[in-house]
């Protein structure tokens, strides 16, 4: 795996952020553990949104560690991906929304 | 990955020889070396040697015959398994029960209980005696003859707790594990125990079910899944049940097979042993259960069982010389497979332990 810029041994080599600057590493791993904890939403709704975000911010890293821990969450395949599919319509929307201003480019553009 | 229909003895097959497990279980490890012992790990939170707190479930395998082939089974169970406890054995295991009033609890598991021709015999005996009897129901089986037919109607007479895998609330996934068909056939029998009053509110009659999951993966929070499985069962198929028990699945036999088969077994085992807690590993079942082969030798549990390593040489090995109080003195015998038993929220027959 050299020659690749992602290895997948590195993900759990995540912590290790911390000894370059130890106290905001603290702090980050603190507020990451406290995000993911039950709420408002359940832990298993969370790693549904952190799997679809995950896709949208096409993190392999996090794709690898949210789909396994949807499935230990207890999420199934349908869930999971439905969550994917709502990242890809946002991330498509958000290109196709674009068009709007495209639109209104042409307009301003073309006789 | 299909499902094989003979059990890995009756393939021959290397992971039925549990010499050749603990070999694997024993030197297998990460680029970074071999796992800490289980033995040391508990040293380090002053838990070993690791000793009994007070027996009060008597686990009895009556046997290695299944309907089902499960690909996580670490009994290896299936139809071509013929090991079953003869009545005699039954008797032997009454009779202990007879003198120590200490063990409240009988745990039926297999295989198929149910398959044993004495089954029946053996739950009246017990229910004669006023003990609380489990039965380890694989539910397929209520449907696959009709000679078990009426197996609701049984448990209810003897009022036993029935503890039933099922390993998702949906087909794919249970039929995965379990085989082609298992998760249609366990909803008909889930829905005809509920028919004859079993997991309804208000019942006496208890309806558990296990989860474990299907794959590489932990089980999720018992609490947050049987929320969910309520829920999803009510909803699509109108079942009432109890309680869920989330159990970790444990590298012996078919699961270890299908660990190291799928690539999957280091990383699992390092999720383990990363997962170690000390508080389940203070509230591990073997401490207050003692298991028995369908041949009467005695063991800490059913893994153990499994991978022949009997009770510490010194205390009773063998159901007809049982003696609690010098079982309660044992040291219970620990291997690597242990970790499944102490990671996360822990698991047991009975679900999380923390």
């Amino acid at each position: 795996m050299d020659n690749t810029y992602y290895n997948p041994a590195d993900l759990k080599k995540f912590g290790n952020i911390s000894e370059l600057q130890p106290e905001m590493g603290r702090k980050f791993f603190d507020y990451y553990g406290e995000v993911f904890k039950e709420g408002a939403l359940t832990e298993r709704e969370k790693a549904l949104i952190a799997l679809a975000v995950s896709h949208a911010v096409q993190c392999p890293y996090c794709i690898d560690a949210y789909t396994s821990d949807c499935l230990e969450k207890g999420a199934d395949e349908n869930q999971m991906m439905e969550a994917v599919h709502v990242a890809a319509a946002i991330k498509g929307g958000a290109a196709l929304v674009h068009g709007v201003q495209m639109m209104n480019k042409i307009k301003d553009l073309t006789m | 990955m299909p499902i094989p229909v003979k059990s890995l003895k009756a393939q021959q097959h290397q992971f039925a020889n549990p010499a050749f497990q603990l070999e694997v279980l024993q030197h297998a490890g990460t680029e970074e070396g071999d796992f800490p012992l289980f033995g040391t790990k508990l040293l380090e939170h002053e838990l070993y040697p690791l000793r009994p707190t007070g027996t009060t479930i008597l686990q009895v395998n009556v046997g290695k015959m299944c309907n089902q082939t499960c690909r996580h089974c670490h009994v290896d169970a299936g139809p071509d398994r013929k090991e079953i406890m003869p009545r005699a054995t039954m008797q032997l295991c009454l009779d202990a029960l007879a003198k120590s009033s200490q063990l409240t609890t009988v745990d039926l598991t297999g295989g198929a209980p149910e398959m044993n021709p004495d089954f029946r015999w053996f739950v009246e005996q017990l229910s004669v005696m006023g003990r609380q009897v489990i039965v380890r129901c694989n539910l397929t089986i209520i449907l696959a003859n009709p000679k078990y037919h009426d197996l609701p109607e049984f448990f209810k007479e003897h009022r036993v707790q029935v503890v039933s895998s099922l390993p998702y609330f949906s087909a794919s996934r249970t039929d995965a594990q379990r085989g082609d068909g298992v998760f249609e056939k366990s909803i008909k029998a889930l829905q005809m125990l509920n028919k004859v009053g079993y997991g309804q509110e208000g019942s006496e009659l208890e309806l558990n079910l296990v989860y474990n999951p299907s794959g590489a993966f932990l089980p999720a929070s018992q609490k947050s899944l049987e929320a969910e499985f309520k829920r999803r069962l009510r909803s699509a198929y109108d079942i009432e049940f109890n309680s869920l028990f989330c159990i970790t699945n444990l590298p012996v036999s078919r699961y270890l097979d299908y660990l190291i088969e799928s690539g999957n077994y280091s990383s699992y085992m390092e999720k383990l042993v990363t997962a170690f807690n000390p508080v389940a590993a203070a509230n591990v079942m073997c401490r207050n259960t003692v298991s028995v082969g369908w041949d009467g030798a005695l063991y800490d549990c059913d893994f153990n069982q499994m991978l022949e390593l009997k009770v510490q040489s010194g205390a009773p090995q063998h159901i007809r010389d049982f003696n609690l109080t010098q079982l309660d003195g044992r040291q219970i015998v620990l291997n690597q497979h242990c970790y499944g038993c102490t990671a996360g929220a822990g698991s047991s027959c009975g679900g999380s332990t923390v």
